[in-house]
C-alpha cells in the first residue's frame, strides 16, 4: 500500500514539470507578452521595456524558465495583478470556502444519489425507476448556473427560506481561524455562526451537487442491476441469508466499486466547477476569485490555480485508489 | 453414522463432519442406508420420499410473452439417495432444480404442480419460510466456482454466514466451526484459507469452499447444479468424490444436475432425462443407458462422448465417406501403427482407405488424389518450441517447454491438457499470434517465424482458426454473410458478386441455410454460430485450421454434429487440423494423433489408438481415468 502511495506521488513530479512548462509557455505567448498583460494594452513601448527588464522577461527563455521554477519551488507564485497580494495568501483565504462548498455538494450527491440509484434498480422497469431515471437525466441536462438561478429565485428570493448569497450573514460577529466557517463556528462554540454558515451552503451546494448526484444515481443503478443478478448473490440466497445481509454485504459492497471510481473524478471536477456556482451566489471562494482573474488576465493567479488544481486532483485520485484497495481485496494484491 | 432422520435434519450434532467414515464401501452401504432410512420413516405420518416433484410447470415472462421452461416434470428422490437430471442447455433441468429451492430468476414462476419436500409443499411458500429451508435443509453447490463466491468477502466469512444465519454457531465459536467444515470439505490448511479471499484460491479449492458452504448445516438435500463442468477433468473427479463421500457420511440426498450422461450414470442410482422442458424418460441409471426407450435418450446415449468414445473410434466417421484419407500417414515418432490399426479396418472394410495399397485393390485413385505432391513431408513441424514469460521478482514462467510435434498433411493432431498446460499457447504461437522465446515452426517447408511481408500474407491465408466461444468470437454488429465474406474482402478475392456466391457456397458446405445470410450472430444458436466460424475459416481455402476448443461451449448433440462436420470437411477438402481440447472424450472422436501436455511440456505423443489403448505416461493414465463413465462398461448398441 505504501509503495503504491509512494509510486503515485513520484508520478506527480513529471506531471507537474510538464504542466509548469505549458503554463510558462502560455504566459510568454500572451498577446503582446506578459508585460502587456501587466500594463494593459495601452502601455507605451518604454513602459513595456521597463517591465521586461524588471521582471526578467528579456532574458533567454531557458533562463526565465529556471527562475520561474525556482520561485514556484520556494512557494512563491507571485502576486495577484488585481489585489497585489501574494497568490498563496489569497488561496489560503478563499480555498477553505470552496472546499466547504465542494464537501457539502459531494455529501448531498452521495447521500441522495446512492439510495436513489439503489431504489431505481430494485424497482427496475416500474414507475419508481422511470422517475429516478428522469430526475437524473434532468440533473445532467440543466446547466449549473441556470439551476443556481432558479434555486436562488425560488428558495431565497420568493420563499425567503434561505439566504440569497455570501458565506455568512455579515451581521454575525464570528471568529475565523481556519476560514472553514462552519468548522470555525463549531470549535469556537459560536453555534449560531456555524448554523448560519451552513444555511448559506445549502443553495450553492445543491446547485453544485446536482450533476454528480445524477451521475452517481445512474452508475449506482446500473451497477446494482448487474450485481444483483450475479451468481454469488444467488448463492447468498441459497444459503438462506437475510435480505438485509445480502443487500449490504453482497450487493452494495460490490456495486459501490464503480461508484467510488466516479466519486474521485467528480470531486476533481467539482472544485473547478465551483466557479459558476460561486459567482451566482457571490460566494467568496476560489471560484469567484478565479472568475475575476480570467477576465483580467491575472496570470500569476491562473498559473497558481492550475498547478494547485493539478495537485489537488492527483491527491484526490490517490485517495480514491487507496480506498478502492480497502474495499476490493483483488486490487490490494496487484 | 449414516442414520438419517428424514424430517428434522438433526444429524449427530456433536459428531462433526469428520473424515473418519469409510469411503471404499459406499455402493453397498448407501443402498443399505437408504433401505434403513425408508424403514425408519415408514411409521411416520407420511412415508413419502424426501423430495417429490409432481407435474411441475415453470413459466418465464420475456419480452416476447410467456415461455414455458418446464412442462409437467415429475420426479421423486428418497432420503440419502442420488438422482441425476440429465439434459442439454435449455432442457429445463436447472430450472427444475432452482424451482425446488425457490431461486428461479426474477421473471420465472411456478405455474403448476407441486414440489413436496418432507411432505411440505414448497410451491407458494412465502420467502421468509423458504429462507429457513435454504441452506439449512437444502444446500446448493453451483456450477461456476469462479463467480459464485463474493469477491470482496473472506472465504471463512462466507462459510460462517450460513452457520450464523441458521444458528448452528455463535459469534464465539464460528471460526472454529468454519475451519472444521472446511477441513471436512477437503481444504488443506483450512485455517489459513479461511482468511483468504476467493481470488487467492484455485478453481478446485473454490468449489470445495462452496461445498463447505452448502453442507455446513448438514442439509437433508444437496442440489449440485453442474458442480464440476467449469473444472479440469482430474479436479472434476476429486470434487465429485468429495461430494459423494460427504453426503454419504451425512446421509444427505443429492439432486445432481448435469449435461454429461456418463457422469450422471456413474454418480447416481436413478436418472431423469429432460428435453425441452419435459421429462422424456426416467429410471435406474444402468437400465437407461443400456436400454433407452425414448428416441431422445437414445440419441443422447449415442452422442455422449464419454460413453460413446469407447465404441466410436475415429474410423466410424470415415465409414460415412467415400473419399479415402491418406493411407500410410507417418506417425510423428515413427511407425505407421495408426494407419493399419483398428479404425480403418474395422470402420470400413469396403471403402478404399487403409488397405488400398496393401491389397492392391483396383482403386488407386484414392491414394493418388489424396496424397498429392509431398506426402512424406509434414505440413507443420514444430521443434523445441518454448515460451517464457518473465515474472517480476520471481522465477520465470514457462508457458511451454521444448514442445516438438508434427502435423502430417490431411490429418488431425490434437493437443490435450488441462488449463495452464500450455496447449493454447502452442496453438497461438503456430498462428503467429504470439512470438515464441525459442524453437522453430515450419509450415510447408518454410520457417514461420522468419516470414517476410509477402510470406506472412500467404501464411495467414493458408492457416485459419476456429475458437472456443462462438458467442464472443463473431462480431455482433455484422451479418452472417458479412462475417464469412470478411476474409475474402481482406485478401481481395473476386468481385462483390463472386464473393457473394462463394459465401453461399461456404454456407452450404457447413450446412447453414442460405436464409441466414442476413441474420446477426445474436439470432443464431451456439452450433450455428460455430458453423459460421468454420465457414469463415474455410473462406480462403486454407490447408490448416487451428481449432481451439471448438466444441467445448456446445451441447453434446451439437458437439457431435460439429465434430462430424469437421471430419467431413477434412475428407472433402484435404484439410489438416490442430485440435486443442481439454476433453479427452472429444479428442478421441476426431484425432489421428494425440499429444498430451502438462505444465508446458509434452508428456506423450502417439497415434490416437495408442494413447487411448496403451497410455504410457502416468499423467495420461490419470486423465483417461478421469473421463466420467469410462468404467461403466456399458454396451451401448443403440445405433
Amino acid at each position: 500500500m505504501l509503495r503504491l502511495i509512494g509510486k503515485r506521488l513520484l508520478l506527480l513530479i513529471p506531471t507537474l514539470i510538464g504542466l509548469s512548462i505549458l503554463l510558462f509557455l502560455w504566459v510568454r505567448a500572451l498577446p503582446g507578452g506578459p508585460a502587456t498583460a501587466l500594463l494593459g494594452d495601452k502601455a507605451t513601448p518604454e513602459a513595456v521595456a521597463r517591465v521586461n527588464e524588471a521582471y526578467g522577461f528579456d532574458r533567454p527563455i531557458l533562463e526565465q524558465y529556471f527562475i520561474y521554477m525556482g520561485r514556484i519551488l520556494s512557494g512563491d507564485f507571485g502576486n495577484s495583478l488585481l489585489t497585489n497580494r501574494s497568490v498563496l495568501e489569497e488561496f489560503a483565504a478563499r480555498f477553505p470556502a470552496t472546499l466547504e462548498l465542494t464537501a457539502f455538494a459531494m455529501i448531498f450527491a452521495v447521500a441522495l444519489g446512492i439510495p436513489l440509484g439503489y431504489w431505481a434498480a430494485r424497482n427496475v422497469g416500474r414507475w419508481q425507476d422511470q422517475l429516478a431515471v428522469l430526475l437524473s437525466l434532468m440533473g445532467v441536462v440543466v446547466p449549473v448556473f441556470f439551476l443556481a438561478f432558479i434555486l436562488k429565485w425560488v428558495f431565497a428570493v420568493q420563499l425567503g427560506w434561505l439566504p440569497t448569497d455570501g458565506r455568512q450573514d455579515p451581521r454575525i460577529d464570528a471568529t475565523h481561524y481556519t476560514n472553514f466557517f462552519v468548522w470555525d463556528g463549531m470549535i469556537t462554540g459560536e453555534y449560531d455562526a456555524a448554523w448560519d454558515a451552513l444555511l448559506h451552503l445549502v443553495l450553492p451546494g445543491v446547485a453544485l451537487g446536482t450533476i454528480p448526484l445524477a451521475i452517481i444515481a445512474r452508475i449506482t443503478r446500473a451497477s446494482v442491476l448487474e450485481v444483483q443478478n450475479a451468481d454469488y448473490v444467488r448463492t447468498a440466497r441459497a444459503k438462506g441469508l437475510a435480505p438485509r445481509l445480502i443487500r449490504d454485504r453482497f450487493v452494495m459492497r460490490n456495486a459501490l466499486l464503480p461508484v467510488v471510481t466516479t466519486l474521485g473524478l467528480q470531486l476533481g471536477l467539482l472544485i473547478s466547477g465551483a466557479v459558476l456556482t460561486e459567482t451566482v451566489f457571490a460566494f467568496n471562494g476560489i471560484g469567484s476569485f478565479l472568475w475575476d482573474a480570467i477576465f483580467n488576465l491575472d496570470f500569476p493567479v491562473l498559473q497558481g490555480f492550475i498547478i494547485f488544481i493539478a495537485v489537488v486532483y492527483s491527491l484526490i485520485n490517490l485517495l480514491v485508489d487507496v480506498s478502492y484497495g480497502l474495499i476490493d481485496p483483488r486490487v490490494r494484491v496487484s | 453414522m449414516s442414520a438419517v432422520n428424514g424430517t428434522d435434519g438433526e444429524i449427530g450434532m456433536n459428531g462433526g463432519i469428520g473424515m473418519d467414515g469409510g469411503i471404499g464401501m459406499d455402493g453397498v452401504n448407501r443402498a443399505a442406508g437408504r433401505q434403513r432410512t425408508e424403514d425408519e420413516r415408514a411409521p411416520r405420518v407420511e412415508a413419502g420420499p424426501l423430495l417429490h416433484i409432481e407435474d411441475l410447470q415453470v413459466d418465464f415472462t420475456t419480452m416476447h410473452g410467456s415461455v414455458r421452461a418446464v412442462e409437467g416434470a415429475s420426479l421423486s428422490l428418497a432420503a440419502g439417495s442420488t438422482l441425476a437430471i440429465v439434459g442439454e442447455s435449455g432442457s429445463g433441468k436447472s430450472t427444475t432444480a432452482m424451482a425446488a429451492i425457490g431461486l428461479l430468476a426474477g421473471n420465472g414462476r411456478v405455474t403448476g404442480g407441486s414440489i413436496r419436500f418432507n411432505g411440505q409443499d414448497l410451491v407458494g411458500l412465502p420467502e421468509a419460510g423458504m429462507r429457513h429451508i435454504r441452506g439449512r435443509q437444502i444446500g446448493l453447490v453451483p456450477q461456476d466456482p469462479m463467480s459464485n463466491l463474493n469477491p470482496v468477502s473472506r472465504i471463512g466469512t462466507q462459510v460462517g454466514e450460513t452457520l450464523l444465519t441458521h444458528r448452528l454457531a455463535t459469534r464465539r465459536d464460528v471460526d472454529a466451526k468454519v475451519v472444521e467444515v472446511m477441513e471436512a470439505a477437503g481444504i488443506p490448511e483450512a485455517e489459513r484459507r479461511s482468511r483468504q479471499y476467493p481470488h487467492e484460491l484455485s478453481g478446485g479449492l473454490r468449489q470445495r469452499a462452496l461445498i463447505a458452504v452448502a453442507l455446513a448445516c448438514r442439509p437433508q438435500l444437496l442440489i449440485a447444479d453442474e458442480p464440476t463442468s467449469a473444472l479440469d477433468v482430474t479436479v472434476q473427479q476429486v470434487i465429485l468424490d468429495q461430494i459423494e463421500q460427504m453426503t454419504h457420511q451425512l446421509g444427505t440426498a443429492v439432486l445432481l444436475i448435469t449435461h454429461d450422461l456418463g457422469l450422471a450414470a456413474e454418480r447416481a442410482q436413478d436418472l431423469v432425462v429432460m428435453h425441452r422442458g419435459k421429462v422424456v424418460e426416467s429410471g435406474p441409471a444402468a437400465r437407461l443407458l443400456e436400454d433407452p426407450q425414448h428416441p431422445y435418450t437414445r440419441s443422447l446415449v449415442k452422442a455422449a462422448p464419454s460413453v460413446a468414445a469407447v465404441r466410436l473410434a475415429p474410423g466410424a466417421f470415415a465409414a460415412t465417406h467415400q473419399g479415402g484419407r491418406p493411407g500410410g500417414h507417418p506417425a510423428p515418432d515413427g511407425g505407421t501403427t495408426g494407419a493399419s490399426g483398428p479404425p480403418a479396418a474395422a470402420g470400413s472394410g469396403s471403402t478404399a482407405s487403409g488397405p488400398a495399397g496393401a491389397a492392391g485393390a483396383p482403386v488407386p485413385t484414392a491414394a493418388a488424389t489424396a496424397s498429392g505432391p509431398a506426402v512424406d513431408e509434414p505440413l507443420v513441424t514444430i521443434t523445441g518450441l518454448t515460451k517464457v514469460y518473465p515474472v517480476r521478482g520471481g522465477e520465470d514462467f514457462h508457458a511451454t517447454k521444448d514442445v516438438s510435434l508434427e502435423i502430417p498433411r490431411g490429418t488431425t493432431v490434437s493437443i490435450v491438457g488441462e488449463s495452464g498446460s500450455g496447449k493454447t499457447t502452442t496453438a497461438r504461437m503456430l498462428l503467429k499470434l504470439i512470438t515464441p522465446t525459442s524453437g522453430s515452426i515450419t509450415f510447408d517447408g518454410r520457417d514461420v517465424l522468419d516470414l517476410d511481408r509477402a510470406g506472412l500474407r500467404d501464411f495467414r491465408q493458408r492457416v485459419q482458426a476456429v475458437f472456443q466461444d462462438p458467442y464472443s468470437s463473431l462480431n455482433p454488429m455484422f451479418t452472417v454473410g458479412r462475417i464469412i465474406e470478411e476474409p475474402l474482402v481482406a485478401y481481395k478475392r473476386g468481385g462483390a458478386r463472386q464473393r457473394r456466391d462463394r459465401v453461399l457456397e461456404l454456407m452450404e458446405q457447413v450446412a447453414l441455410p442460405s436464409s441466414m445470410f442476413r441474420r446477426y450472430p445474436a439470432e443464431l444458436s451456439g452450433g450455428q454460430r460455430q458453423r459460421v466460424a468454420i465457414a469463415r475459416a474455410l473462406a480462403l481455402q486454407p490447408e490448416l485450421i487451428v481449432c481451439d476448443e471448438p466444441v467445448s461451449a456446445l451441447d453434446v448433440l451439437v458437439q457431435d454434429q460439429i465434430l462430424r462436420l469437421l471430419r467431413h470437411l477434412q475428407d472433402e477438402l484435404g484439410l489438416s487440423y490442430l485440435f486443442i481440447s481439454h476433453d479427452l472424450a472429444v479428442v478421441r472422436l476426431i484425432s489421428d494423433y494425440v499429444c498430451v501436455m502438462k505444465d508446458g511440456e509434452l508428456v506423450e505423443a502417439a497415434t490416437s489408438e495408442e494413447v487411448f489403448t496403451n497410455p504410457r505416461h502416468p499423467y495420461t493414465r490419470r486423465l483417461l481415468a478421469s473421463i466420467p463413465g469410462n468404467e461403466l462398461q456399458i454396451d451401448t448398441d443403440v445405433a
